[in-house]
């Protein structure tokens, strides 16, 4: 499927200023377990981190605490200012969780609908121009169930970018495609996400070392962070470059050591 | 539609029936064949075509009252927690009583008439499609709302665009099952007391020893329900093409 570039001169969805976020002191129990405390996380403004880490670390957790969705929680996620960070956030789940009644369109649009804001010409017009980007231009009234996996997680990743939010987090949103659709989809969101503040997920310490410009792995109970490994160059980069195997060896030996750990 | 199976499962009954028939050798008055009671639906038409009006309207009627009120009831006991605790007792209870039990009361309290039949239909389709869209709106994807929470949609405007929408297929299997039970309803109030339908023709042939007759009114009672839950099935299939699925034969 053709991915149409963006033009410098269709930018115009510039995001707000994306802010740098920082979580002190971060707890979370989930059904009296203590998943992690006294955690200590920093996002860099406008860079993407990623987050690797065993099954059931907490990785999802964490990622639902700083969009403010987990309950039995402790400890503030604020931006450089100190202030709140609520209703700055875009996410992205595991799942597209695209609503199967409405159309691509529809689905794209669903956060105007539900802030109960006038869906008017310019707001549609924006719509159709992120599914042109997401490389479904002609796509916009299907449904869900019409599309492929790859072309499902696309529509997420449009409806993500349509509520031009300045922090994006991200779980696992490519897990379910296959390898090739994943390749694309890194690059095109990648691409479509740069300058925002963004915390991916992820269990494939490839498509960490591809897309973050800071790569960080979750261990232990309670879980801890270990330093963050920032490979060099800009994302997308290339998964042949030997530089970044060794890496992605370096990694896989960080991530061993955090399953023996659990 | 393809109108080959339910042609062919039609006629085998009536084959199966007329078998029984010549194989039993019972009496016409114990059980009439086919024939014969094709012969006493056209001899009694005019009449019971006139019962089975009022007995159909009972039923559509009920429906449509059970499904409003078992909708509003499930939104209540859905959205308020306090309502969801005094409630939901409540209607288990309502549903431990046997309607048959009941039928009495309501027809000493609305009379013979319309009233008491609509009623008992109602109060048989209200649970079905209560427990049925209830479940749905508890049922939500969490990942939907937890979507919907960080697009800033406030919980009127999440229950609107996320919760009904996508406990819409529940409901529609709750109102296929009320569909498919709703005869009962307004045939046993018929039968407790009353002045027309096709439950009141039954008790009256079935005094005067007219089997056939009643087979007849029987007949005419099964159409109605087969076509009812045909029409009420292929609305909501129309209604809700995502979930095509949620259909009794797939």
């Amino acid at each position: 499927m053709p991915i149409r570039k963006p033009s410098p001169t269709s930018r115009a969805t510039q995001p707000a200023p994306a802010p740098a976020i920082h979580l002190h002191a971060a707890g979370l129990r989930y059904g009296g377990r203590v998943v992690f405390d006294a955690l200590d996380l920093a996002l860099a403004a406008g860079r993407t981190t990623c987050l690797l880490g065993p099954s059931g670390v907490g990785k999802t957790s964490l990622l639902r605490l700083i969009a403010g969705l987990a309950t039995e929680t402790q400890g503030d996620v604020v931006d450089e200012a100190g202030r709140p960070v609520a209703g700055r956030i875009a996410y992205l789940a595991q799942g597209d969780l695209l609503l199967p009644w409405l159309s691509v369109l529809g689905n794209v649009t669903l956060g105007t609908r539900l802030r109960g804001e006038a869906l008017d010409g310019p707001l549609e017009a924006r719509a159709r121009d992120l599914l042109a980007r997401v490389g479904l231009a002609g796509h916009a009234e299907d449904r869900p169930a019409q599309l492929s996996g790859g072309e499902r997680q696309r529509v997420a990743l449009a409806r993500t970018l349509m509520e031009d939010r300045p922090v994006v987090l991200m779980d696992e949103p490519f897990s379910a495609l296959d390898a090739i659709t994943r390749f694309e989809l890194q690059a095109l969101a990648a691409e479509l996400l740069a300058g925002r503040t963004v915390l991916l997920v992820t269990h494939d310490p490839l498509e960490a070392l591809r897309l973050g410009h800071r790569v960080q792995v979750m261990s232990g109970a309670p879980a801890r962070l270990d330093t963050a490994l920032e490979p060099a160059g800009a994302p997308p980069r290339d998964p042949a470059d030997p530089a970044l195997l060794a890496q992605q060896a370096e990694l896989l030996k960080r991530l061993l050591r955090a399953k023996e750990a659990a | 539609m393809n109108l080959f199976r339910p042609l062919a499962i039609f006629l085998g009954l009536i084959g199966v029936w007329q078998f029984v028939v010549w194989a039993t050798g019972a009496p016409h008055y114990i059980l009439p064949g086919p024939a014969r009671v094709a012969r006493a639906l056209i001899a009694r038409w005019p009449e019971l075509i006139g019962h089975a009006g009022v007995t159909a309207l009972e039923i559509v009627l009920g429906l449509a009252l059970g499904a409003l009120l078992g909708c509003v009831s499930a939104l209540v006991i859905a959205t308020f927690r306090p309502a969801r605790l005094w409630l939901l007792p409540v209607l288990v209870v309502s549903q431990a009583i046997p309607v048959f039990a009941l039928a009495p009361v309501l027809v000493l309290w609305l009379g013979y008439g319309f009233a008491s039949k609509v009623a008992m239909a109602t109060l048989i389709i209200y649970f079905p499609v209560t427990a049925a869209f209830f479940d749905g709106l508890r049922r939500t994807e969490p990942g939907w709302l937890d979507l919907a929470r960080t697009m800033g949609g406030s919980r009127a405007a999440i229950l609107r665009h996320i919760q009904i929408p996508a406990a819409l297929p529940a409901l529609s299997s709750g109102v296929r099952v009320a569909t498919a039970v709703a005869p009962i309803g307004a045939v046993v109030g018929e039968w407790v007391g009353s002045s027309a339908g096709l439950g009141y023709m039954m008790l009256q042939a079935n005094a005067r020893m007219q089997i056939d007759v009643m087979f007849a009114a029987l007949f005419l009672l099964a159409i109605f329900a087969v076509g009812l839950y045909a029409a009420v099935d292929a609305g909501l299939r129309r209604a809700l093409p995502w979930q095509a699925e949620a259909s009794l034969d797939n």
